[in-house]
């Protein structure tokens, strides 16, 4: 197994609604507990790598600031962008200038502060994630482009909206456990099937939850990590792909085609199979959304990951856990740092330190992190 | 005006293939077409990213398509809370796919994946015109 970069340090703020505080003192709390984590100090780390979905601002060009704030100046700074995979895009750009030889320490922080406008807002926005001249003019949204995948997988597959509420059941349930989840409240079968309708058929518990939250990575090349950490957590593999903005480029509805690329990429790397995962984090943000992640990651066959969820194979003690830190579902949904949200919590399994969400002894694990309606795919997996 | 004739609310004034909201005027719902070629693309484009070429020709998307997927929105964005609730689409047409909305005219029970559907234009309030997807 290569270890050649390696994650030493994570930190997430709590997830909440209406953050009492600018995107400065945000980003600060995740890396206060990241550096805090991998013990190394401002002067140490090489570049900064700031992700986020800049729509949200008012601040122009955030990686400047929050370079200032976090006293990381004179090193680079700089931002990526990939919506909703904004973070995990960050990884494997800190994990190239690292393999590259530039720096030996990188950071990741992605950030996002929603709460500053109102859902409907948030929605225009969110639906200008899709073609601005040829869709967004139809009123689109994210979860009614969603819910035409779940159309298109209840008709393909027999599908039924119970089986995408058995998901959210499994989301609240570990929810309950993540004191840092915005959304902490039990959910059962029949709240979510009587929840009004979204867009058909998704209903208001089939979404995830809108938050303002930040998480960070330290990450570092291999001889500094083994040094810096007694614990490294190794990149083994690294996926990203990309399918088209317009629904009208794409092959079909019933899965996301850059997930099944960028799974088979990491895969390919990290020379392990579906079947290797010990534990994942998928990007469930719609029911339907972790449901195809399951097959688009060969967790199960097309048509075959109900299957999952009915008997509980995703659930901590089941064969693959999946999202057993309540996912976008309960813990919420800030955009720019979901994706490392995502990788902290792997990391923290992997280290045996996830606390009441611990599955038993992982020592791989995957983070499927997908931006817009299938735009942008990114699959990672790390290993102890 | 030009393009931001295009749909309820419009985010692009300008583009080189404004002619698609005068083709809607003259009844119409066309796409691009490469002369050098031959790929047909919809939505319709200036550009052929399949051989480079720049040359292209409009044509008519004739029907019946097939419905691939539908939802129908009770809430909207910012700008589209007069539209609701409206049932947004994707049809599958002899070489392209074309994404839209259902007529009004259809309701939801009425709507089921693989039915044949036509796409038509349609007025919208003011200047404003689009097309929506009718039972063929």
């Amino acid at each position: 197994m290569k270890r050649d970069v390696a994650i030493v340090g994570v930190g997430q703020s709590s997830f909440i609604r209406g953050y009492e505080g600018s995107i400065r003192e945000l980003a600060f709390e995740a890396f206060k507990e990241a550096m805090e984590d991998a013990q190394v100090t401002p002067e140490e780390v090489g570049a900064s790598i700031v992700c986020s979905a800049p729509e949200y601002d008012k601040q122009r060009t955030p990686a400047g600031l929050l370079a200032e704030y976090l006293g990381l100046n004179p090193q680079p700074t700089f931002y990526v962008e990939s919506v909703c995979s904004s973070s995990s895009m960050g990884l494997r750009v800190a994990y190239s200038m690292i393999k590259a030889g530039l720096h030996k320490v990188v950071l990741v922080l992605g950030f996002q502060k929603m709460s500053g406008i109102s859902s409907a807002e948030s929605q225009e926005r969110m639906g200008r994630g899709a073609d601005v001249m040829w869709e967004s003019p139809f009123g689109t949204m994210m979860p009614a482009y969603y819910a035409m995948h779940a159309r298109a997988h209840f008709d393909k597959h027999g599908t039924s909206e119970a089986d995408l509420a058995h998901i959210r059941v499994k989301a609240a349930t570990y929810g309950m456990l993540n004191p840092k989840a915005v959304f902490r409240k039990p959910v059962d079968l029949e709240k979510v099937l009587t929840s009004d309708v979204i867009s058909s058929p998704i209903k208001k518990y089939d979404c995830c939850a809108n938050a303002d939250g930040s998480a960070c990575l330290v990450v570092a090349a291999g001889e500094v990590a083994q040094e810096l950490s007694e614990k490294p957590i190794w990149v083994r593999g690294l996926g990203a792909a990309s399918a088209s903005l317009t629904m009208s480029g794409r092959e079909s509805l019933t899965g996301l085609r850059c997930a099944r690329e960028a799974a088979r990429e990491a895969y390919e790397m990290a020379g392990v199979g579906p079947e290797d995962i010990d534990v994942a984090e998928v990007h469930d943000c719609f029911t339907i959304a972790e449901l195809m992640a399951y097959e688009d990651l060969g967790f199960a066959e097309p048509g075959e990951g109900v299957e999952l969820i009915r008997d509980k194979e995703t659930y901590a003690d089941g064969k693959i856990p999946v999202n057993v830190d309540g996912g976008l579902l309960s813990k919420g949904h800030p955009i720019g740092a979901t994706g490392g949200s995502q990788i902290r919590t792997i990391v923290l399994q992997l280290r045996g330190e996830a606390g009441d969400m611990q599955v038993k002894d992982p020592e791989i694990g995957l983070i499927h992190n997908i931006g817009g309606v299938g735009i942008y795919g990114n699959v990672t997996i790390l290993g102890r | 005006m030009g393009f931001e004739r295009f749909g309820t609310v419009s985010f692009t004034a300008q583009t080189k293939v404004d002619r698609f909201v005068d083709l809607l005027d003259e009844g119409k719902v066309a796409g691009t077409k490469c002369k050098s070629c031959g790929k047909k693309y919809f939505p319709p484009r200036a550009d052929c990213s399949n051989c480079l070429s720049s040359d292209m020709e409009w044509f008519e998307i004739s029907g019946p398509g097939k419905l691939i997927s539908f939802s129908a929105s009770m809430y909207a964005p910012t700008g589209f809370e007069d539209d609701l609730p409206y049932t947004i689409a994707l049809a599958n047409f002899d070489d392209v796919k074309v994404f839209g909305r259902m007529s009004k005219d259809l309701e939801e029970e009425d709507i089921e994946i693989g039915m044949d559907v036509a796409v038509v234009p349609v007025k919208l309030r003011g200047e404003k015109v689009s097309y929506e997807f009718k039972k063929a």
